[in-house]
């Protein structure tokens, strides 16, 4: 395929061979590409951007004692120098506003613009959540609306809006689970997790209290449904199952996992970071999902990674309802949306849901992420449900067409168990001598893309999952696939230069390994060239 | 002295009433570079078959299990600081820990050298 790159200037053209061709630069800059210093190497620490008064010397201090007396040797910087450093290192960095993100089970899609139009409206913008109820229906309203579609959308009976992000979900709905065995008498130790969850939920149970034990995946990469059955027993409290799981495969067997681990006494945890495969498709509540966290910023569009904050509100089914967190929000047969906090609790239970309210307390200060809350929201009522449902289709059709267009050049290991999902999976089988999928994602940086996930899941070796989620064009497809079949060939064919990538990122391959044996956490001043003082020289202690 | 392994590719030495246990060769080569390994306390019960100590690479973070039962008697401090020794010396200074043998029938169904290579042969 012909890149689309109709004027022809590619990166490469600065060299032939790899090498800067050209006069060296007295800056190091290279016209608009730019080396940015660290933040204490622009300034002085004698300096400052703030106009301060000058202090009175015949103040007193009411510190106690607990005044600073040396200086902190922060660099002062002025607005404009802190503008320009933020904004150059943002021009080496990558973004789902700059091209396609691929990373397997993240789920990085556009982030609508009428979603931040939204969440900017005074109402929405500016209400604190210590604002007398009153004055804040509309936000109220929009938590609660939200909390509909979620319970809609996925068929349950309840939801906690409150948890911060997809762990903290999990963390909520393995807290549930506990005060309801707890609330029953029943001290179940283990929580049972297949090979092809989230790392994330292993964690969670270890977390919440009790011991985790794997449960094997199937040769087509599925839960093994017999050995699952075969664990079951009086000390299981939970079984934890992301579906679709992260071989990028639907879990055929979900229900008849959700029936035997409710035969025995368990409950069902349900992972609920792909849910955008399936959203509008399938309710996990009829497939017997006791509780599923569901991550805004993935499924839902609002800003993911570095671009904001999550959100990860957990549906509850009936079983597990009375145990979810406070505060909640709840509309009476008025019309009217309260927040039910602590002094309520009892109370409005008792009169408006006979009285089986036992949360297990907070998990968190306030409501949960408003500013996420309203981006949902608006994304959701932008769609429709018909719109949701098509957001799956496209998904995972996106998803089917990267899988089918490398299954030939790259090994697929669950080709053969079907369509997958929103996610297509690779592993390094045939590559050539020397060549690792880490590697082949160095390469990827030289072609202008985030590299997918790498060497996750853990099953397949050398994995590479691939997430395009429904935001590409059959165009932007076409282009990315171009460039990962040539660097695949380059990998099948042993081509050692592949070694060294990437040539073209502003830094060439950094050494992880050092990186994870030595971390340096801290800033570190580098003895400074001869003649040029220190910062602390300049004026700091 | 005898040497076993696990399915799980752990290696166990033993001597007398105590086994030496590490990863194996395959392991760490399949794991990379090895950039931490949390090691089990002195003292503390092992059981056959659950989790024993932590291994981190640069790709993954993976459990080794215990392939016998039995008190930790030793654990190999020198990884601690210098975990590369699982890369650059698996079978012998980067061992993990050693501990009492509980039960010696346990030993049944580990693999011998031979084994364990047709083993790693068919992966």
């Amino acid at each position: 395929m012909k890149a689309p790159n109709k004027s022809g200037w590619k990166p490469s053209m600065q060299s032939d061979d790899g090498m800067q061709s050209g006069p060296a630069t007295n800056s190091g800059n290279r016209a608009l590409m730019l080396e940015e210093p660290l933040l204490f190497e622009i300034g002085n620490t004698d300096m400052t951007g703030v106009d301060l008064p000058e202090i009175d010397p015949s103040a007193t201090t009411r510190m106690g004692g607990l005044e600073r007396v040396d200086s902190i040797g922060l660099a002062g910087l002025s607005e404009p120098e802190t503008v320009r450093h933020y904004t150059r290192l943002s021009r080496q960095n990558y973004a789902i506003d700059l091209g396609l993100f691929p990373l397997g089970s993240c789920t990085m899609k556009h982030n609508p613009r009428l979603n931040e139009k939204v969440a900017r409206m005074p109402g929405f913008a500016d209400v604190h959540p210590l604002q007398p109820v009153d004055t804040v229906r509309g936000a109220l309203e929009v938590i609660n609306e939200l909390a509909h579609w979620l319970i809609d959308l996925t068929g349950m009976h309840g939801v906690a809006m409150s948890p911060k992000a997809g762990a903290h979900g999990e963390l909520c709905g393995m807290l549930c689970i506990r005060a309801a065995l707890e609330a029953r008498g029943d001290a179940r130790k283990v929580v049972l997790c297949p090979e092809s969850a989230h790392g994330t939920n292993p964690a969670t149970a270890a977390f919440a209290g009790y011991t985790t034990e794997d449960i094997p995946a199937g040769k087509d990469g599925r839960v093994d449904l017999e050995a699952l059955k075969a664990r079951l027993g009086p000390d299981i409290a939970a079984v934890m199952i992301t579906n679709p799981n992260t071989c990028g495969l639907f879990e055929r067997d979900m229900k008849a996992i959700s029936d035997a681990v409710h035969a025995a006494g368990g409950f069902v945890y349900c992972d609920g970071a792909n849910f955008n495969a399936i959203v509008g498709k399938v309710r996990p509540g009829d497939l017997g999902v006791d509780a599923m966290h569901i991550n805004l910023h993935k499924t839902f569009s609002t800003p993911h990674g570095g671009g904001g904050p999550g959100s990860g509100p957990v549906v509850l089914s009936e079983a597990l309802s009375p145990y979810g967190p406070l505060p909640y929000t709840a509309r009476t047969k008025d019309g009217v949306v309260h927040l039910v906090e602590e002094e309520q609790a009892d109370a409005f239970s008792e009169e408006h849901s006979d009285g089986k309210m036992q949360s297990f307390g907070r998990m968190t200060a306030f409501h949960g992420q408003m500013g996420m809350f309203t981006r949902a929201l608006t994304y959701m009522l932008s769609h429709g449900a018909d719109g949701l449902r098509q957001v799956a289709e496209d998904a995972v059709l996106n998803a089917n067409y990267v899988l089918r267009s490398l299954e030939d050049l790259l090994h697929a290991p669950y080709a053969d168990s079907g369509p997958c999902m929103h996610e297509a999976l690779f592993g390094d089988k045939g590559f050539g001598d020397d060549l690792s999928t880490l590697d082949l994602a160095k390469g990827m940086i030289d072609e202008g893309y985030h590299p997918m996930t790498v060497y996750f899941p853990l099953v397949v070796h050398g994995a590479m999952l691939v997430e395009p989620t429904e935001t590409e064009s059959k165009t932007a497809l076409d282009q990315f696939i171009a460039s990962f079949r040539s660097v695949a060939q380059r990998a099948n064919a042993g081509d050692a230069s592949l070694k060294q990538a990437p040539y073209y990122a502003p830094r060439r391959r950094l050494d992880e390994t050092q990186a994870a044996r030595k971390p340096v956490l801290a800033y570190r001043e580098q003895s400074p060239p001869a003649g040029k003082p220190t910062l602390s020289e300049q004026g700091g202690s | 002295m005898a040497r076993y392994f696990t399915d799980e590719h752990e290696w166990i030495d033993v001597e007398g009433d105590t086994a030496t246990v590490g990863i194996t060769d395959y392991a760490q080569e399949q794991l990379g570079d090895i950039v931490f390994v949390e090691l089990p306390d002195v003292g503390a019960m092992l059981e056959k078959g659950k989790d024993a100590a932590v291994v981190e690479s640069v790709k993954a973070a993976s459990d080794v299990y215990a392939p016998i039962t039995g008190e930790v008697t030793e654990a190999n401090d020198a990884l601690e600081e210098d975990p590369a020794l699982v890369n650059t010396s698996p079978e012998e200074e980067g061992w993990f820990f050693k501990l009492t043998i509980g039960d010696r029938d346990e030993m049944e169904g580990l693999m011998d050298l031979k084994a364990y290579k047709a083993f790693v042969d068919e992966l």
